[in-house]
């Protein structure tokens, strides 16, 4: 029940976020809509996996998590300098 | 030392990740942590800005109250967030800090993002740019309650 | 015993579900990309702080609440990275916050519009002191 209620939470917070992501204006609010979206999925992954009394879930947020910071660095590194190679020497 | 103490950790974080106890599987975790160990060992990672171990003693009693800061300060965003008006007054402003080491610059300029309501934006020596949600939340660092609070804990107190 | 924790559990997840649900909105409401960040570092720390408090008390002491307790790490370590990279990006690919107050120095809150609409806002934090 409690985590029915959570999950509703969560959903409700991940379409609003969404709209963020979609109204922008600028690149950086998408990528910083796109973070939390990363971070509501991993709280999401959490809680429908105690839902569904299948915790093995866990697993699968904390992968979601390693990959979303990864992720969110290599969008703002590639919208820095064009390019996720970036070389000093090149000039990019 | 330092290698060991790195060894141990992972290999309780590997421990509790996979949960299977056989002796193949146990074996096979410990040669990949004395694997992982010797290879950050071989690429100068294991100092002490790698594996921090003067700070593990202090961080006992520097997170606790960490969170008891990002409770206040996300409580006060919160009020912010819901008030009808949103009376917000951002605010850009140069801090100094006074930490010796980098582990203890970077723990206070980590916290500062932490606590919702003051982000660090830039760091250049001893000087670390903030952005506040309100000109209260500059106020509170320019008078470096927290600065002398990382200074202790860096200090291993 | 039992009862005292679900109650526990049903209080921490629904108070991590607030904080979650005013992250949110408070994404929606602020004006630019800085003070955003803000109201989404209240998701990343209190209000996954408090759900996942909540989970490792209905999942008692197990390897699940290990689990539990490694993403909350995550998230406090990796969160501050994120958060940082995006402001200094955002600075140096040229957005200009909005600032009521600048005390940089060698910076002044101009007198254009973004500072025009600063200045509004904090007209309104003097008459209704939060």
């Amino acid at each position: 029940m409690m985590f029915a209620a959570a999950t509703l939470a969560i959903l409700a917070a991940l379409a609003l976020v969404v709209s963020r992501a979609i109204l922008g204006p600028t690149v950086f609010d998408r990528a910083l809509a796109g973070n939390s979206v990363g971070t509501l999925a991993i709280l999401l992954l959490a809680v429908v996996g105690f839902l569904t009394g299948r915790p093995e879930w866990l697993d699968i947020a904390i992968t979601y998590g390693l990959l979303n910071l990864i992720g969110t660095l290599a969008v703002l590194k590639y919208f820095r300098y064009g390019d996720l190679a970036y070389d000093d020497e090149d000039g990019a | 030392m330092r290698a060991l103490i790195l060894a141990i950790a992972m290999l309780g974080f590997w421990l509790a990740l996979s949960g299977h106890f056989t002796p193949f599987l146990l074996t096979l975790g410990v040669l990949c942590v004395i694997g992982v160990a010797a290879l950050a060992r071989r690429m100068g990672l294991i100092d002490a800005e790698g594996v921090p171990i003067e700070l593990l003693a202090p961080a006992v009693t520097y997170f606790p109250w960490l969170f008891f800061e990002i409770l206040k300060s996300a409580w006060a965003v919160t009020r912010i967030v819901l008030s009808p008006s949103l009376p917000i007054s951002p605010t850009m402003t140069v801090v100094r800090a006074s930490q010796r080491t980098s582990a203890g610059l970077s723990t206070y300029a980590n916290s500062i993002t932490l606590t919702p309501g003051t982000i660090t934006v830039g760091l250049r020596g001893d000087e670390l740019t903030v952005h506040a949600i309100v000109r209260e939340g500059a106020d509170d660092l320019e008078g470096g309650g927290m600065d002398a609070r990382v200074r202790r804990f860096e200090g291993g107190k | 015993m039992d009862l005292v924790i679900e109650i526990a559990s049903w209080g921490l997840i629904l108070t991590g579900s607030f904080f979650i649900m005013v992250g949110a909105v408070g994404m929606n409401r602020m004006p630019d990309v800085f003070t955003r960040m803000h109201a989404a570092s209240v998701i990343d720390t209190t209000g996954a702080g408090f759900l996942i408090f909540g989970l490792i008390l209905q999942a008692g002491f197990t390897l699940v609440a290990a689990k539990l307790v490694f993403i909350l790490l995550l998230f406090f370590f990796t969160g501050p990275v994120v958060s940082h990279a995006l402001a200094q990006a955002a600075l140096t690919a040229g957005v200009e916050p909005i600032l009521a107050d600048d005390r940089r120095p060698g910076h002044q809150a101009t007198p254009d519009d973004t500072a025009g609409r600063a200045e509004g806002v904090a007209a309104e934090q003097g008459e209704q002191p939060a």
